[in-house]
């Protein structure tokens, strides 16, 4: 059922009567990786509750394989993904931006006009991209400069892909890595396996320049042995120690700038700037002066509003990575509390589960897993578990690692949007 | 509902059921498992079904990963992050999976 504007509005004359039947109301912001799995999950293991979904979004364009398609080894339709099923399960699906939280009344107020009223909140709206925090980088440099960072509607992602196919032999590509925390570890370095696997292809006297904030990353040693068998000396790596920090782009002349002051010329240029939790959790004062929610470990209830639990990306859950599997999986423990709480139960106990898989290659393929519990003063991973693929000549590991990786991306969508 | 010819039965209790299909969720120590073995652990290209297995013997492998009687690609790391209890109940929901 997609709700228009009008209808989303009738929700709010409907409380009174939805309570006496016993539907308790489960509100989820945000329809991505965190969002949907909590509204899926909510559907399909706690009847008594009335779910919706509110998401501007027609379609959710994933940033996982996202790489690949740089790569040129995924088109756009296969990391596009429909509402459909949602709909289908019984979630009412609204198609508006959340633009302002009112959590004493416990009410969304919609961008496109009305509120709607909830007795438990899940948000999950992903990140804010700090336009102005790398001088330079605006919206406007993002059209020059792709950031392909957030999903939204495929566009810059796209533009990257154009950007490559378009550039002369020969040229070097840059790409911007910002300091912790950011969305997905490892990702810059599978966008720089990718870049590269397509220059080998198609341009191979170009060169992938990466400039990083920091002197070490994900699954470094994995990364870099892959780069040295697939790609040669066709990647180069800038730790911050060796003035990899980008300090200032300049769009016009394509030019990124180090703290040193070394400006690099480009062909093409990937900025993945520094990052916040989204808009709406900022601007609701559900984060902290760090940019990001804090929340109870256990029951992931923001600490500035009990009946609000922000999951994904959005909230601090170092040392959890900020991936989609996380958001997936503790969104399912934030549906659990908050549904225990409407019963009056006591919330279950957590356990969080990460494997975030990288493509080195297509066939190449490396992982890191985490397994984390609550604390007491936040989350803790479980010792002597988790940890990253072996390191050596180990082609048939990476071989299987890359199936998993499909695998996986296969597993987790169908797990969010149903099918 | 006696007498009354089954579809029509059917048309009748549907709507009851909310447009939901409700099945049985897997216990949340075993929902990290979804994320690559398929829904309710039925398989998806390389990640493999665990629906329908012999409880005993899933129980089995997943307790040799965690000591590393048994070489796995990534299982041996994912074991050792959970409690006999969690890997018992994980192993009783998929073997119930039919
Ligand atoms: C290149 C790349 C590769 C990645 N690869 C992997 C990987 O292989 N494995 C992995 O586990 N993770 C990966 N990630 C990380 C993963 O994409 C994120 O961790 C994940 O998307 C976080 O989920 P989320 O629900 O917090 O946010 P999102 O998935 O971004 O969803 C947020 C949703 O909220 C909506 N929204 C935002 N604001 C509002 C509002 N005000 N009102 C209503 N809706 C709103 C947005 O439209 C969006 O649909 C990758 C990321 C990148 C960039």
């Amino acid at each position: 059922m997609r709700l228009t504007r009008r209808a989303a509005l009738g929700l709010l004359a409907a409380p009174a009567l939805s309570r006496a039947q016993g539907a308790a109301r489960l509100l989820v912001v945000g329809g991505g990786f965190g969002g949907a799995s909590a509204a899926r999950f909510a559907r399909t293991s706690y009847p008594e509750l009335q779910v919706t979904l509110v998401e501007p979004q027609a379609r959710f364009v994933t940033c996982p394989y996202g790489n690949l398609l740089l790569g040129g080894f995924r088109q756009i339709g296969d990391i596009t993904h429909s509402y459909d099923g949602l709909q289908a399960a019984g979630i009412r699906l609204v198609q508006d931006w959340a633009a302002g939280i009112d959590a004493a009344a416990r009410t969304v107020r919609l961008r496109g006009g009305g509120a709607l009223a909830y007795d438990k909140l899940i948000l999950s709206p992903g990140i804010a991209l700090r336009w102005g925090a790398l001088p330079g980088y605006d919206e406007a440099a993002a059209e020059v400069f792709p950031h392909a960072w957030m999903g939204g509607d495929g566009s810059q992602i796209e533009l990257l892909r154009r950007q490559l196919e378009a550039m002369p032999d020969g040229g070097v590509v840059g790409i911007s890595i910002p300091a912790n925390p950011y969305r997905c570890p490892p990702g810059p370095y599978e966008r720089i396996s990718m870049v590269a696997a397509y220059l080998k292809r198609h341009k191979p006297k170009s060169k992938v320049l990466a400039l990083d904030a920091k002197d070490a990353f994900s699954k470094q040693g994995l990364f870099q042995d892959g780069w040295k068998a697939l790609y040669g000396g066709m990647v180069e790596w800038v730790p911050a120690s060796q003035d990899g920090a980008v300090a200032r782009v300049d769009p016009g002349e394509k030019v990124f700038e180090t703290e040193f002051g070394t400006r690099h010329t480009l062909a093409v240029g990937n900025v993945i700037p520094p990052q916040s939790a989204a808009r709406i959790v900022t601007a609701s004062g559900l984060a902290a002066k760090t940019g990001w929610a804090e929340v109870d470990p256990l029951t992931f209830a923001s600490r500035a509003a009990p009946d609000i639990h922000i999951v994904g990306d959005a909230n601090n859950g170092a040392p959890m990575p900020k991936s989609a599997f996380v958001a997936n999986n503790t969104a399912k423990q934030a549906v659990a509390c908050a549904a225990a709480a409407l019963r009056g139960q006591s919330p279950p106990e957590g356990v969080y589960f990460n494997t975030c898989y990288s493509h080195v290659g297509e066939a190449y393929g490396i992982s890191i897993v985490g397994i984390f519990r609550p604390g007491p003063a936040g989350f803790v991973e479980v010792p002597d578990s988790g940890g990253v693929s072996p390191r050596g000549v180990l082609p048939e590991q990476r071989r299987l690692e890359a199936a998993y990786a499909d695998a996986w991306y296969a597993s987790i969508t169908r797990d969010m949007f149903g099918g | 509902m006696q007498g009354m010819p089954w579809p029509i039965a059917v048309l009748l209790v549907l709507p009851l059921l909310g447009g939901a299909a409700v099945a049985d969720p897997a216990p949340l120590a075993a929902q990290g498992c979804l994320g690559c073995h398929g829904p309710q652990g039925r398989g998806t290209g390389a990640g493999a079904r665990l629906a329908g297995r012999d409880a005993a013997e899933l129980d089995a492998i997943l307790r040799d990963y965690r000591t590393d009687a048994r070489q796995g690609t990534i299982m041996n790391r994912i074991a050792r992050g959970y409690t006999e209890a969690e890997l018992a109940a994980a192993a009783a929901y998929f073997a119930a999976v039919r």
